[in-house]
C-alpha cells in the first residue's frame, strides 16, 4: 500500500542523507521525497511517499523514529490528510495548439508562467493523480520537459505535526 | 584558560572516566596524540592495525559495563576501523570512536588521506558527528558517550578535522545532555506487564528466550529470579550466553542454527514465548513461515521498538529496558494472587526431558585424534568455568558456545551479528586490560587467527598473558562444513594451505607456543598454560580435520527440521 509520511528533522547537513540512506540500505521504496526548512529554522520537514506491506511500513516508521536527527514522524495516510504536488511543464505551443493549451491549463486550474513564441511553461498544483491526468489530457508529443516536486502532505484539521 | 581542541578531546575522555583508549596514530590525529602524551590518566594502547583497536575497545566494553574508546587517523585509519565498528554495531556494543579528519578547508578536495568518514560509517554506527568548531568538541563528545550507552547501545563516531584539534577555546564539560529528538524509553507500560503476567501464568508450554539485551542491561540476576519463580525452561541466544546460568537445571542450552535439540523444539512447540532482549535473528528462528505454523503467544521485551515484530509478529510488545521490565514483572508476579502452577506445566517438562534425552551435543570421543569439543570441555574444567572466553568465527566459535558452560554474564565475548573473523585476539586484549589477573582465553581457528595475528605484538608490548586456544583443523571449517552438506563435498578454497609453524610464530613474537597433537596431552597442556600467569601461551591443537558442528538447522529450514550427529 502507498503511504505518505511526514518527518520533522533537525535542520542539519547529515539528516537528509540519514533518511535517504535508511531507505536504500534496507531496501524500502521511495516514490518521492521532498525537504525544506520550516518556520522554525532549526527544523526541516520531509515528506516521503513510500509503499510496502503493513509490516514493512511499521518497520519504516520505527526505523525513521530511531534516527537520532529525526524529531518526529507521522504516517499521514493513517488519517485524514491533504497532499499537493507542484509540476512545471514546458510544452511546444505553436499555431492552434496555443489556444488548446491555454484552455486545458484553465480547466486544470493551472497557470502559464512563461511564454515564448514557440513554448508555454505551465504551472500546476494538485494531487499526483491530477498532475498525471493533465499529462494524459494533453498531446504527449508536445511535452518538452516536466519537473515535479513530489508530494507534500499535511494532516487535516487538528492533525498537526509540530514540536 | 584556553585549551586546544586536542587537549579538550583528552579532557573529555578523562571526564568520562575512560581508562584506556585503543588506537593508532597518523597525521590527522597528531595534535590529539600530543595531548595524550602530556597526561597519564587515560592510557593509550597501541595496536598494530586499526581494526584491532576497535575490536579491543569492543572487548573491553563487552566484558565491563563501560564504553570502549578507540582513536584512529583519517583515511586508511578509518577504513581499517570500519570492520570493527560494524561488528560493534551489529551486536549493540557501546563505543566511542574518535577519528581524525583532514583540515576543514581541505575537506572535499580529495586531500591526502581524506575519506568521507561520516558517509562511510553512517550505516554502521548508532550516530556520527563531524565537528566543525572547536567550541563544539566537548558537547559532541558528551553526546557521543550518552548516545553510545543509553537506549539500545551502539558505536558512535566523532570525526575531528586536524585544524579543529589545534584551535583553542575555553573548556567546560557539560554536566548533562539533552537531545530533543532522542528519548529512549525508560519506564515501560505497566498495563502490558500485567497482561504479560496473565499470559505467563496461563501457559501450559512456556518458554523463555533471552538474548544479548539481558547482558547489555546487566539484568541476569533478575532474569534468573524470574525463571526460578516461574519454573519455566530458559534458553539463550549466542549473544545471551551467561545471561542465565548454563549449569542451572532449567537451562535448556543455546537455541538456533547450532542450538540444542530441546531448546529448538521447545521454541517451536511452546504456547507462550517470553522473548527478552533478543531479536528473532535468522540464525535463531530459521524459517519464519515454518516457525509461524505453530500457534503461540509471544511477549517481546526490547528497548528498541524496531526489534519488535521485525521478523516475527509479536502479540504483546513491551518496550523498555530489560532490567526495569524484569523488575516490574517480578513485582507483579509476587503481588499476584495466582501463583505459577508447576503441576500444569509438568507434562511440558516431561516432553523437554524426552528431547533432552536425545543428547544432541554428544560426539564421538577418540584416543587418537583430538576432538575439538573435547578441548573446550577440558578448557571449561581447567578454568572451572571462570574464564573470560573470546572467540573468532567458525566451527570453533560454535563449539566454544556449546561446550563452555557460562554461568555469568560478560564472560562470553564473540561477534554474533557480523560474524567477524579476526575479532577474538584483539577483543581478548581489551578484556584482559579490563580484568587484569583474570583468566582470558581466545578460542580461535587457524583461519581466523591469521586475520589479526599481528596483535601478538601488542600483547607483548603490554604484557597481556592471554591463552590462545587454536583449534587447528587445517580448514576454514565452517565453510567446509557447508560445502560438505550443501555443495556436494566440493571444498572450494576452504583448505588452509601453507600454514605457518604457529609455535615458532608465537616465539618470534616473544611468547610461548605449544603444539598439542594427542588427546592425552590436552589437559596437561591447558593446565600448564594457565599456570603461566605472566605469559601469553599460544596453543596449537591439531584437531580432527573434518569434525562438524551439530545439531544444525540449515538456513531456510524450520527449528524442528534439525540435523543431529546421529542422523549422518
Ligand atoms: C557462525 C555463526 C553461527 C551462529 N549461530 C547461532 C545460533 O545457533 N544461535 C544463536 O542464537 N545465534 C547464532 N549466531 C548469532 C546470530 O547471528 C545473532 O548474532 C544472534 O542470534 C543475536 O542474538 P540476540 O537475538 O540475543 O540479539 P542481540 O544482537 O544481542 O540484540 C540484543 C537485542 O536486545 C535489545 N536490547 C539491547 N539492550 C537492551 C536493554 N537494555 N533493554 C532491552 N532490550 C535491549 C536490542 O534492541 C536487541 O534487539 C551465529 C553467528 C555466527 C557468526
Ligand atoms: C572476515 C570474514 N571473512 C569470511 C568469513 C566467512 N567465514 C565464516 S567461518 C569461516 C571459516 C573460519 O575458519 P577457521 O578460523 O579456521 O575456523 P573453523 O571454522 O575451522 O573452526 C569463514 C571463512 C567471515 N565470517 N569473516
Ligand atoms: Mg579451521
Amino acid at each position: 500500500m502507498r503511504h505518505i509520511m511526514s518527518l520533522l528533522t533537525e535542520n542539519e547537513a547529515g539528516a537528509l542523507s540519514r533518511v535517504s540512506g535508511l531507505f536504500s540500505a534496507r531496501g524500502y521504496n521511495i516514490e518521492s521525497l521532498t525537504v525544506a526548512p520550516t518556520e522554525d529554522p532549526t527544523l526541516s520537514r520531509i515528506t516521503i511517499v513510500t509503499s510496502g506491506s503493513d509490516a514493512v511500513i511499521e518497520q519504516i516508521f520505527k526505523q525513521l523514529n530511531k534516527l537520532i536527527e529525526v524529531v518526529a514522524v507521522m504516517d499521514l495516510s493513517e488519517g485524514e490528510h491533504l497532499e499537493r504536488e507542484l509540476m512545471l511543464v514546458k510544452v511546444r505551443a505553436i499555431g492552434s495548439v496555443r489556444e488548446e493549451m491555454k484552455r486545458m491549463t484553465d480547466i486544470f486550474r493551472g497557470c502559464i508562467i512563461d511564454v515564448t513564441d514557440k513554448t508555454y511553461t505551465i504551472e500546476l498544483t494538485g494531487t499526483g493523480q491530477k498532475l498525471e491526468s493533465f499529462l494524459q489530457a494533453i498531446d504527449r508529443s508536445l511535452i518538452l520537459e516536466t519537473v515535479r516536486t513530489g508530494a507534500s502532505g499535511i494532516g487535516r484539521g487538528d492533525r498537526i505535526l509540530k514540536l | 584558560m584556553e585549551l586546544t581542541g586536542a587537549e579538550i578531546t583528552i579532557r573529555c575522555l578523562q571526564e568520562e572516566g575512560a581508562e584506556y583508549v585503543f588506537g593508532y596514530p597518523g597525521g590527522a590525529v597528531l595534535h590529539i596524540y600530543d595531548a595524550l602524551f602530556t597526561q597519564d590518566q587515560v592510557k593509550h594502547i597501541l595496536v598494530r592495525h586499526e581494526q584491532a583497536a576497535v575490536h579491543a575497545a569492543d572487548g573491553y566494553a563487552r566484558s565491563t559495563d563501560k564504553v570502549g574508546v578507540a582513536l584512529v587517523t583519517s583515511g586508511p585509519g578509518v577504513t581499517n576501523a570500519v570492520t570493527g565498528i560494524a561488528t560493534a554495531y551489529m551486536d549493540s556494543i557501546p563505543m566511542v570512536i574518535i577519528s581524525g579528519q583532514v583540515p576543514t578547508h581541505a575537506i572535499g578536495e580529495d586531500a591526502f588521506q581524506e575519506v568521507d568518514t561520516v558517509g562511510i560509517t553512517r550505516p554502521c554506527v548508532k550516530h556520527n558527528f563531524l565537528v566543525k568548531d572547536v567550541k563544539d568538541i566537548a558537547g559532541t563528545i558528551k553526546k557521543a558517550f550518552y548516545l553510545a550507552k543509553s537506549g539500545r547501545p551502539g558505536p558512535v563516531l566523532v570525526d575531528i578535522p586536524k585544524d579543529i584539534s589545534s584551535h583553542k577555546t575555553e573548556f567546560s564539560y557539560p554536566s548533562s545532555v539533552n537531545i530533543r529528538s532522542y528519548n529512549p524509553v525508560q519506564q515501560s507500560d505497566l498495563g502490558q506487564v500485567k497482561l504479560a503476567v496473565q499470559l505467563l501464568l496461563a501457559a501450559k508450554r512456556p518458554m523463555i528466550y533471552a538474548g544479548g539485551g539481558v547482558i547489555l542491561a546487566d539484568a541476569s540476576k533478575q532474569l534468573t529470579e524470574l525463571v526460578h519463580l516461574l519454573g519455566f525452561p530458559c534458553t539463550n541466544t549466542l549473544m545471551g550466553l551467561g545471561g542465565y546460568p548454563a549449569t542451572d537445571k532449567q537451562f535448556v542450552g543455546m537455541l538456533g542454527m547450532h542450538g540444542t535439540y530441546e531448546a529448538n523444539m521447545g521454541m517451536q512447540y511452546c504456547d507462550v514465548l517470553l522473548a527478552i532482549g533478543a531479536r528473532f535473528d535468522d540464525r535463531v528462528v530459521g524459517n519464519v513461515e515454518h516457525f509461524n505454523q505453530e500457534k503461540r503467544k509471544i511477549i517481546h521485551v526490547d528497548i528498541d521498538p524496531s526489534s519488535i515484530s521485525k521478523r516475527v509478529k509479536v502479540d504483546l510488545p513491551i518496550v523498555g529496558d530489560v532490567a526495569n521490565v524484569l523488575d516490574d514483572l517480578l513485582a507483579e508476579l509476587r503481588g499476584s494472587k495466582e501463583k505459577p502452577d508447576q503441576q500444569a506445566i509438568a507434562p511440558w517438562w516431561a516432553q523437554i526431558k524426552e528431547w533432552r534425552g536425545k543428547n544432541s551435543l554428544v560426539y564421538k570421543h577418540s584416543d587418537e585424534i583430538i576432538k575439538p569439543q573435547f578441548v573446550i570441555e577440558k578448557l571449561y574444567e581447567v578454568t572451572q568455568g571462570e574464564a573470560f572466553i573470546t572467540s573468532d568465527v567458525g566451527q570453533h566459535q560454535m563449539w566454544a558456545a556449546q561446550y563452555y558452560k557460562f554461568d555469568k554474564p560478560r564472560r562470553w565475548i564473540n561477534s554474533g551479528g557480523l560474524g567477524t573473523m579476526g575479532f577474538g585476539l584483539p577483543a581478548a586484549m581489551g578484556v584482559q586490560l579490563a580484568h587484569p589477573g583474570a583468566h582470558v582465553a581466545c578460542v580461535t581457528g587457524e583461519g581466523s587467527i591469521q586475520m589479526c595475528i599481528q596483535e601478538l605484538s601488542t600483547c607483548k608490548q603490554f604484557q597481556l598473558p592471554l591463552k590462545i586456544i587454536m583449534l587447528n583443523n587445517r580448514y576454514l571449517g565452517m565453510v567446509r562444513q557447508w560445502q560438505q552438506f550443501f555443495h556436494g563435498n566440493r571444498y572450494a578454497e576452504s583448505y588452509m594451505d601453507a600454514l605457518p609453524d604457529f609455535v615458532k610464530l608465537a616465539e618470534a613474537y616473544g611468547h610461548i607456543g605449544i603444539r598439542i597433537e594427542k588427546p592425552s596431552d590436552v589437559e596437561p597442556a591447558l593446565k600448564e598454560a594457565f599456570e603461566r600467569k605472566q605469559q601469553l601461551v599460544f596453543m596449537d591443537f591439531i584437531t580432527d580435520q573434518t569434525e562438524n558442528v551439530f545439531p544444525m538447522v540449515q538456513g531456510g529450514k524450520g527449528l524442528s527440521e534439525v540435523i543431529l550427529a546421529e542422523d549422518l
